[in-house]
């Protein structure tokens, strides 16, 4: 991301043009100007350090502790919290799961996704209202259509069910079942996001410089070729940017759990956002829920990392 | 061959249409469908039933849900938004020493995951006496990253002319961001609040976490609700809570599709 900005390019003070009205020095100006700014981030400034970097510092303190949520008095344990966790066969499978899932939703989002937005970048009648109705599904509420995709699992009357049927397969119970539950999440992930995919994918397709492909195809490159040589390597940055999208969103899964499984049957769907929110509000174990959250937010700055080292090479290598 | 692709291409198209409407689809006709006819399947509805609606609306207190989820949406919306515009006017075109380091630092923030922050931020709250109020589930929600940078992002495309007129014409910097910058960025500006409003709209952890009485629940809270007490029984008043939560949605998305559609995708293009 570039830095540049307008205001360092603006003249120097001692160039700046004499101004009416206003008297004041150009060293008094730039002072009412570095206070205007102050004043004009405060509120975000503030709101971003109570909200979002004073969690980390009090989350790193709290899973250093054992504490109900409730006692005045907040014990120190030291690391026993990551001890415990890390010794403790049921918090790998929270992570195993969580990574089942986003690796899933992250592959069915990329294959899916590029070959519906390969497919809208053809010139088709209708391809606006497809693209449109295939990204609604993004920015419906999670609760409301987790409730309608437990319809549609429903093994008596639903929807998947009937469908299954007309082709000649026994469908499983789907949300009640441990071993299908998480496959279920899975599916209703992937409906919410391959449109997204599909449209950021688009926007990559379209900056495709044309004359590459048309001197491949000179040099007797098929279709195939072409996809693999000059579409996927181009699109990259697109398919890094994708990933990573998806697997932050995808380890802070939450509406959707809360509503269709509950971390349920037993612990199938227990992902580490639900696992982090069970401690917390449930075992009410801010020792835990903090150490929790915080492997959660290295694993995610680490990947996010990874992405902007990435891009990064990706800049300077063109 | 020729006719052949662009067939199989349209029926590509097809499928793509039917997956992702289907589950909108189905949620709209069970909603309308008596509860008998449910459990006999069928496709299409052959009348259109409203009693669902009247299970429904009965089964939670929705005024008091729909009126919290408003007010939290619209205001919390408007909030973020004139926080954002503020920050990234500062940064477009304010001088400050430093100012990239503390650009960055913001930037930051977007790094930190919604669900690390729950816990610590629901102590701050209580901390402050805010577990079930209004600010309590509106302020931790209203810092701003992402629109912040896309504004700033767009403000830097404005012709530099154009403010350095209104400064050199003894205009301040307040009256320079009302009368010149905003609308110059509208279409940005509409695009930030209609994302705003989607989000907030389809909050559910934070305001599941910050509220506890009935009274203070918005929506999709609500949701939970009603799946205790109509859940895996009575479909049909279930499906109605959900059109509740999910037509206001759909029609702002009807209206503002491009806004939405630039603004989520945003990040791909300009980071």
């Amino acid at each position: 991301m570039t830095v540049t900005d307008r205001s360092s390019a603006a003249p120097a003070d001692a160039a700046d043009p004499p101004t009416r009205g206003t008297p004041a020095s150009p060293r008094r100006r730039r002072r009412r100007e570095y206070l205007l700014f102050l004043a004009f981030i405060a509120p975000n400034a503030v709101l971003l350090a109570v909200f979002a970097y004073w969690p980390i510092v009090f989350n790193g303190y709290l899973s250093l502790t054992s504490w109900d949520m409730l006692s005045p008095t907040i014990p120190f344990v030291g690391l026993a919290n990551y001890a415990d966790m890390f010794g403790d066969p049921d918090f790998w499978a929270v992570l195993g799961r969580t990574v089942l899932f986003s690796g899933a939703v992250v592959i069915g989002c990329l294959i899916a996704g590029l070959a519906v937005a390969m497919l809208l970048n053809q010139k088709l009648v209708g391809r606006n209202l497809v693209r449109t109705v295939s990204f609604a599904p993004h920015i419906l509420s999670g609760v409301a259509m987790g409730t309608v995709w437990l319809f549609i699992f429903d093994p008596q009357i639903g929807l998947m069910k009937v469908v299954l049927e007309k082709v000649g397969i026994a469908g499983p119970a789907w949300m009640t079942d441990s071993s299908w539950a998480m496959w279920g999440l899975v599916l209703v992930y992937l409906w919410k996001n391959i449109g997204f995919v599909a449209v950021v994918y688009m926007a990559g397709l379209q900056g495709m410089p044309t004359d590459l492909y048309e001197a491949a195809r000179l040099d007797g490159a098929g279709p195939w070729t072409l996809f693999r040589r000059i579409t996927l390597p181009l699109l990259s940055p697109v398919t890094f940017f994708v990933t990573v999208v998806t697997i932050v969103g995808t380890f802070q899964a939450f509406d959707v759990i809360a509503i269709m499984t509950n971390g349920g049957p037993g612990d199938a769907t227990t992902t580490i956002s639900w696992y982090i929110y069970k401690q917390a509000f449930q075992a009410l174990d801010a020792g835990h829920a903090g150490a929790g959250a915080l492997v959660m937010f290295v694993i995610l700055i680490a990947i996010t990392a990874a992405q902007a080292r990435f891009m990064e090479r990706r800049v300077h290598y063109r | 061959m020729k006719p052949l692709t662009t067939t199989l291409k349209y029926v590509g198209l097809v499928v793509v249409l039917v997956c992702a409407f289907v589950p909108i689809y189905w949620l709209l006709t069970t909603s309308v469908t008596s509860p008998d006819k449910i459990f006999q399947f069928q496709w299409f509805p052959t009348s259109v039933e409203w009693q669902n609606y009247v299970d429904s609306w009965a089964s939670a207190p929705f005024a008091t849900l729909y009126k919290n989820s408003v007010i939290v949406t619209l205001l919390g919306a408007l909030i973020q938004v004139c926080v954002a515009i503020l920050s990234s006017y500062a940064f477009a075109f304010l001088r400050f020493p430093a100012k990239n380091l503390v650009f960055m630092l913001f930037l930051g923030a977007m790094m930190v995951p919604g669900t690390v922050v729950l816990m610590p931020n629901f102590l701050t709250i209580a901390a402050l006496g805010w577990v079930n109020t209004y600010a309590g589930i509106i302020v931790p929600g209203v810092g701003s990253v992402f629109a912040m940078f896309l504004l700033r992002q767009h403000m830097m495309t404005l012709p530099h002319e154009v403010t350095e007129a209104a400064k050199v014409d003894g205009a301040n910097h307040l009256r320079v961001l009302w009368n010149v910058v905003l609308p110059m960025s509208r279409p940005m500006v509409v695009t930030v609040i209609v994302v705003a409003v989607v989000e907030k709209w389809n909050d559910f952890v934070w305001p599941l976490v910050s509220t506890s009485t009935d009274s203070m629940r918005t929506l999709p809270v609500g949701m939970l609700m009603i799946q205790d007490s109509e859940g895996f029984t009575n479909w049909g008043a279930v499906m109605a809570s959900a059109v509740f939560i999910v037509v206001p949605v759909l029609v702002v998305f009807f209206i503002a599709q491009r806004q939405i559609i630039a603004g989520l995708t945003a990040g791909a293009t300009k980071g």
